[in-house]
């Protein structure tokens, strides 16, 4: 009942609390947001589902439309998604995504590529926080790995010289180094983060490095409130081994992005337990979840839904929702810190139903 | 290759006749004939004059100078028969005289001590970073890490020994890089079938040698399938002859991954030179911090030591407080390289009792010593040994 009032001075209060995202205890969205799922492959489905009672239960105000990627030929012979999950991408512009698998020798590229191409995702965000309860050698890890997604090392141009020659072509343009510059440091501000550190090898690729280095050295300028640095992959990788919370938001170029995303997701846990953003072009951003399609456990009921879940938090807070979204990741981390209640891979023996319907009952409490 | 190689072999041949040092030419001449990068070590290289060594020594910048005046120290104090020849390099000028002298001193020596020269990033793309230019002149193939918990050294994960060997010269440092068009940079990452069967040969007889069981090679072969796809292969071929040592292979994000969590399943790792710059950073910050890690490149011709993460340390530069460890332990692989072991062994076990001794720790393992407190320390325990010594 209590959604149905429709009191002007509380709609506007719910409207103003969607430009400044200051939380509120009761959310009186008349609106529902609709967003695209991409449930996947393998356990896909099951998290997806998992994540879909869970956000019911916290009377989130998301309606999902249930969309399939599978690469089909388009006119011309090039590979492209299905036009419904195009349009439906295009038309509500947040999707969250499970894990897709890539089979191999199906002669086109992996369907994650694909998605990239076609919304030109070209930041990949991922915020890597300690969970407590799931213990790592490494606590209080707090940072976020901000990687540039469509150039750089993986731009896939090689070629056979000679023989027993082969070269691969690291691109880096002005243009992309600029724009994930730029996302870098609004982030950092919208997510009141205190400094951005880029990462690069300048000393070793003057030029190319050092192009990305200069654009985020101007963004910088542009972006007086947050502190910048900068420093080299090989210091970054051995003092995050030591003391990771000595970094804050972080920015680099393709290849370094994937090794440190990876290697910040191994501080706090793992893939099972890591989200992830990809932000593209006009204003369209997919939340999905990195860890693989476990084609072994699907449809046992034992697969871990927290990446997804977590990814779907990230995915509520940069809508706005940060109410809803905060209420869910606190059940989350508390159900995970309570240990009553676990899937296999967190140390338990509990099955993701019941890893769910225990986030779910707590999600209920908190109301 | 085998131009320079006839090269190479012409100097030394003329070397003991045109050089100033006369004494012992027929042992010398003797002795050229081998090559002084000999794996199995049964021929060591040839002692210069009166049973000395000569060693290139090249300062560097940040805490590389201090550190090698402690090294120098500890070698006049341990009577290690190893005579320093000093060459700076200027890493603010804009003109390779400096490396070029650099380069001829370790050509003529065969081993050469280094500390990191800095790359300024004032001075034009155009300039090439010093050490990388040493490495590719000297065809330096082989970076050999190996990274030990040290029993005195509070670290997060234990019992971790890990033998890193990184291909050193090519890959992504091949520092050919043009701006095609206005704004758009290309960089070249050059993989070469000969290089990487050199490189995984290297790792296969090291691991072979040392008695260890497996070699992982890291890569990224899923996206850079030509480039990477080149190195795995070559690897695989190499281990095909090597039925004795397990061979797996591990993608570089995954290994990162592995690293942080469960480092203690990795024995040798082979890898192109980029990752390597980057899981050789993770396992030196594994075990405890750049301080303590030496590493060693080898040539077929030349050696050359410092420490494994190439930290210039310009913070911490002149204030007594940087880790000596790293260096000193570089030093006794050199000395083990000019086979002078007994040295090698004395100096190793003072520098590793020092490192039990908490309260000498260095800032960057979170003590409070100072370096000279570490140094005059392992000073007196090769003193207690019974060693002929010199005075302090």
């Amino acid at each position: 009942v209590h959604r149905f009032i429709g009191c002007a001075a509380i709609v506007s209060r719910v409207l103003g609390s969607f430009k400044n995202g200051s939380p509120q205890p009761r959310n009186f969205i008349r609106e529902m947001q609709t967003v695209t799922l991409i449930p996947g492959d393998g356990i896909g489905p099951e998290i997806s589902n998992a994540v879909m009672k869970i956000f019911e239960a916290a009377n989130a105000p998301i309606e999902w439309e249930e969309r399939n990627v599978t690469a089909i030929k388009g006119p011309g012979g090039k590979w492209m998604i299905p036009p419904d999950a195009k349009e439906s991408m295009d038309r509500n512009k947040i999707g969250l995504k499970g894990p897709l698998k890539t089979p191999i020798a199906a002669g086109h590229p992996s369907m994650n590529l694909l998605l990239r191409k076609t919304f030109d995702l070209y930041a990949n965000v991922r915020p890597c926080v300690s969970i407590e309860g799931y213990k790592t050698p490494y606590t209080d890890v707090n940072l976020v790995t901000i990687r540039e997604n469509t150039e750089g090392e993986y731009s896939g141009i090689e070629h056979l010289i000679v023989d027993g020659v082969v070269q691969s072509i690291k691109l880096i343009t002005e243009q992309a180094s600029e724009r994930i510059a730029e996302y870098a440091f609004e982030y950092a501000r919208n997510n009141q983060r205190a400094s951005v550190t880029a990462v690069h090898k300048a000393n070793i690729m003057r030029m190319s490095d050092g192009l990305f280095l200069r654009k985020c050295r101007e963004a910088a300028e542009k972006h007086k409130d947050v502190k910048f640095t900068e420093m080299y992959l090989d210091t970054v990788c051995l003092n995050m081994v030591q003391d990771p919370t000595q970094f804050d938001v972080l920015v680099m170029p393709n290849l370094y992005g994937d090794i440190l995303s990876d290697l910040c997701a191994g501080l706090i846990g793992g893939l099972g337990v890591t989200p992830s953003g990809n932000i593209g072009a006009n204003g369209v951003a997919i939340f999905e979840s990195v860890h693989g399609t476990a084609p072994d456990i699907a449809g046992k009921d034992f697969a871990n839904p927290t990446a997804l879940l977590l990814s779907a938090v990230m995915m509520l807070r940069h809508m706005g929702l940060h109410s809803h979204g905060k209420k869910i990741e606190t059940a989350c981390f508390d159900t995970i810190r309570d240990k009553k209640v676990l899937t296999k891979d967190l140390g338990g023996n509990s099955k993701c139903s019941e890893f769910t319907e225990a986030i779910c009952q707590k999600v209920r409490d908190m109301d | 290759m085998a131009a320079h190689g006839a090269v190479l072999s012409l100097c030394r041949f003329i070397k003991p006749f045109g050089g100033g040092r006369l004494g012992n030419t027929v042992k010398v001449f003797g002795t050229t004939l081998t090559s002084h990068r000999n794996k199995s070590g049964l021929n060591p290289p040839p002692a210069k004059y009166g049973g000395r060594h000569t060693v290139t020594l090249i300062p560097g910048d940040g805490i590389g100078p201090e550190l090698l005046n402690h090294v120098r120290e500890v070698f006049r104090f341990s009577c290690v028969p190893v005579d320093f020849e000093v060459v700076h390099v200027n890493s603010a000028l804009e003109t390779d005289d400096d490396m070029n002298n650099a380069i001829t001193a370790i050509r003529r020596n065969g081993v050469a001590l280094k500390g990191n020269i800095e790359t300024k990033h004032t001075l034009p793309a155009s300039v090439k970073s010093r050490n990388n230019v040493l490495r590719t002149s000297l065809d330096l193939y082989a970076n050999v890490m190996h990274c030990q918990s040290l029993p005195g050294v509070q670290t997060r994960h234990k019992n971790i020994d890990i033998m890193i060997i990184r291909e050193n010269t090519e890959g992504e440092y091949s520092s050919l890089e043009h701006e095609s068009v206005s704004g758009v940079v290309e960089s070249l990452k050059i993989i070469t079938r000969n290089n990487s069967l050199r490189i995984a040969e290297y790792a296969f007889q090291l691991a072979r040698d040392k008695g260890r069981r497996r070699v992982t090679a890291v890569h990224k072969a899923n996206i850079m399938k030509l480039g990477d796809g080149l190195f795995l292969q070559c690897c695989k071929e190499v281990a095909s002859g090597y039925p004795d040592i397990t061979f797996d292979s591990m993608i570089v994000d995954n290994t990162t991954m592995q690293l942080v969590s469960k480092p203690q399943q990795f024995d040798v790792m082979v890898m192109p030179n980029l990752y390597g710059n980057v899981v050789s950073n993770v396992c030196a910050g594994l075990v405890g911090g750049p301080g303590l890690v030496p590493g060693a490149n080898y040539g077929r011709d030349y050696a050359v030591f410092e420490t494994a993460t190439r930290n210039t340390g310009k913070s911490i530069a002149g204030r007594n407080i940087a880790n000596p460890t790293a260096l000193l332990l570089a030093s006794c692989m050199m000395l083990d390289h000019l086979e002078l072991n007994d040295h090698a062994t004395s100096i190793r076990n003072a520098v590793l009792t020092t490192m039990n001794e908490t309260r000498l720790h260095t800032a960057d393992i979170g003590g409070q010593g100072t370096t000279l407190e570490v140094v005059q320390s392992i000073m007196r325990i090769i003193q207690s040994k019974g060693q002929l010594t010199s005075e302090f």
